[in-house]
């Protein structure tokens, strides 16, 4: 089975997000970006399907930057193909819509019975790319899976619903699948191995073609919430915070 | 349905899910304020009954069909492109959910046109509709213009409360003709996997110690764990405390767990993203303890402290044990 994985970078969510004064959108100008986490999940469970029925894996991503550390992760990982998509502002973020037309048109550079990609991003407002990017090829679109099976040559996805429940889906040729989590945490790589993987992997860059989003999405502007019912806030040492809750706890009847 | 806003019903085993309420409620307020109607679009097999439920929208359209019984991505996307082609509706809502994303952007795609994600509210500005949305684990509200003539939105719970999409009103009932190829669809529903059982049922606890990313490892779950004990609660937690494998999976809180209402919510090193808020925001008591300042979930829990939740969690067990 060849499978093909798109990771996205995304703001780290640790640190302050700035809303650019002249645009009112996020600035992306000092953001630090790490790669969205359920792409992880989506990597390792390519991995896991690599492992059981072989094949290939192909690791995509778009040049926001900083990426090269993380694909070479990902080859030490176990990825056969890690790809750079490369392009003028790629790197001033990307809309879904835009991604999808990208990666559609450039699909048949890389083998693929399946792309993973991860249900959905954190940054994400216009689109899951997963599904517009189905849609765009003519595949079918299964999200929210925790689960990928192959059995008697059609892919089973097992999908989450609310309250632990899941449901499996089987799909008939090739698919897209948004991934949820994966079987198994996502597995750690030493960093010698990820040394090694700098020294011996290349990483493919294949130019962005002119493919435009043709259905953008009007985002006016970009706020910090400002919450009217914000919590009261216990201030002190962490043994005066303690003191003060346990005191909450026991006036509120809490604490036996 | 020209100019309509239409709403997407979602239906789990026979029965209408929250969301789809909180859809109706939000349709309501677009349909009022842009002087149209609010049409309810229903897919199932043996679904016309509920429609009884939908009082909400001016009527409900039915699509019955044996492919349709349970939710299959393929095929629910293939009725719903025949059911909306050629008719533009002005919106077209869908649940910020595991059914509705599937559809959305699928659906957003065959129609050719645009698709908002994560709404949570909806206003209108003179002319516009226009809608809210979360986005960044809840750290930034994204505005933006609902384009016209015709979008697709999902929407995310906790902006509508479901309450006011629940209207005791029988409304008319449209059948819609099947449309072709839905024996031909590319997926199937194969079974469903049901929860473990056996585990405590967090959302019948009143007092829930939940951790999150925060508390750094699986060691320190052990440090929860006496706390909970020392309050006569359980640990819950967060998706990636449960991915991680820290907790079984049963402990989850949140979309894509156990909804809680606990007399105490004590969130230890949890960012309040609205996944999890999603879960727990209707606790009795929320208190949140995040390093950050700007965390999400001092938004709405009641009381919060900003320090570090491995030195916090066993200076309150012992004050608690004090008592
Ligand atoms: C479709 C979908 C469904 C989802 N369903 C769910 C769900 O059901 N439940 C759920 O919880 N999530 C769900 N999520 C994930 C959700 O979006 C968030 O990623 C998740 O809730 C974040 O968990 P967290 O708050 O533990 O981690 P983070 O967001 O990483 O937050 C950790 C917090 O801990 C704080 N912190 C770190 N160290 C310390 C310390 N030493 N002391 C004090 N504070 C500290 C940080 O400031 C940070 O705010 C879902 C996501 C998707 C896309
Ligand atoms: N710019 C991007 N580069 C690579 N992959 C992306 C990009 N945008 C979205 N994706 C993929 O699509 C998934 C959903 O993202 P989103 O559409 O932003 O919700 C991500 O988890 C990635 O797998």
């Amino acid at each position: 089975m060849d499978i093909v994985v798109l990771c996205k970078f995304v703001p780290d969510l640790v640190e302050d997000l700035e809303i650019d004064a002249s645009t009112h959108l996020l600035d992306r100008n000092f953001l630090r970006l790490m790669p969205n986490e359920l792409d992880d999940h989506a990597l390792e469970e390519a991995l896991l399907l690599k492992e059981r029925h072989g094949g290939t894996v192909t690791v995509v991503t778009v040049d926001a930057g900083d990426v090269d550390e993380a694909l070479y992760t990902a080859a030490a990982k176990g990825a056969d193909r890690v790809v750079k998509i490369v392009g003028e502002g790629l790197d001033q973020g990307l809309s879904s819509q835009r991604l999808a037309a990208l990666f559609a048109q450039a699909a048949g550079e890389w083998p693929h019975d399946l792309i993973l990609t991860g249900t959905q991003a954190v940054d994400d407002l216009d689109g899951f790319a997963g599904a517009l990017v189905a849609a765009r090829l003519g595949m079918p679109y299964v999200g929210y899976v925790t689960k990928v099976a192959s059995e008697n040559g059609a892919v089973v996805a097992r999908k989450e619903y609310p309250g632990g429940l899941n449901a499996d889906i089987e799909i008939v040729g090739q698919a897209v699948l948004g991934i949820q989590s994966a079987e198994k945490p996502p597995r750690y790589v030493v960093t010698s191995k990820v040394m090694a993987a700098m020294k011996s992997v290349t990483i493919e860059e294949f130019e962005a073609g002119d493919a435009q989003a043709d259905l953008e999405l009007p985002i006016t502007g970009m706020a910090v919430p400002q919450s009217a019912a914000h919590a009261e806030m216990i201030v002190g040492s962490v043994t005066e915070v303690a003191e003060k809750l346990a005191k909450l706890l026991r006036e509120r009847g809490l604490v036996a | 349905m020209c100019g309509d806003i239409c709403v997407v019903v979602e239906t789990l085993r026979g029965q209408v899910a929250e969301i789809t309420y909180v859809m109706l409620a939000a349709g309501r307020q677009l349909a009022q304020g842009l002087k149209t109607k609010l049409t309810a679009v229903l897919l199932g097999q043996g679904v016309q009954k509920l429609a009884d439920t939908l009082g909400a929208a001016d009527r409900v359209a039915v699509l019955e069909h044996p492919a349709l019984a349970e939710f299959n991505p393929d095929a629910y996307l293939t009725a719903l492109a025949a059911v909306f082609a050629g008719r533009t509706p002005r919106v077209i809502l869908c649940g910020h959910t595991a059914m509705g994303t599937d559809l959305a952007c699928g659906l957003a795609r065959r129609l050719k046109l645009p698709v908002a994600t994560s709404c949570r509210t909806f206003a209108i500005e003179g002319p516009d509709a226009t809608f809210a949305a979360l986005t960044c684990g809840g750290k930034l509200i994204a505005a933006g213009r609902l384009p016209d003539p015709s979008c697709v939105a999902t929407v995310m719970a906790g902006g509508y409360k479901a309450d006011a999409g629940k209207v005791a009103k029988t409304p008319p009932i449209e059948t819609l003709p099947v449309p072709a190829g839905l024996d031909a669809v590319r997926t199937r529903f194969k079974q469903y996997i049901e929860p473990p059982a056996g585990d405590v049922d967090i959302a019948k606890q009143p007092i829930l110690v939940s951790v999150g990313r925060g508390v750094q490892n699986k060691d320190n779950i052990a440090l929860a764990e006496e706390l909970a004990k020392a309050l006569g609660g359980v640990v819950s937690g967060s998706r990636p405390v449960i991915d991680q494998v820290w907790l079984p999976s049963t402990r989850l809180v949140g979309k894509s767990g156990k909804q809680v209402k606990p007399k105490l919510y004590l969130a230890l090193g949890i960012s309040g993203a609205p996944e999890h808020a999603e879960g727990m925001r209707d606790a009795e008591l929320i208190v949140a303890i995040n390093r950050d300042e700007k965390a999400p979930i001092f938004g709405f829990a009641h009381f919060g402290a900003a320090v570090d939740v491995l030195e916090l969690i066993p200076a309150l067990t012992a004050r608690v044990k004090q008592a």
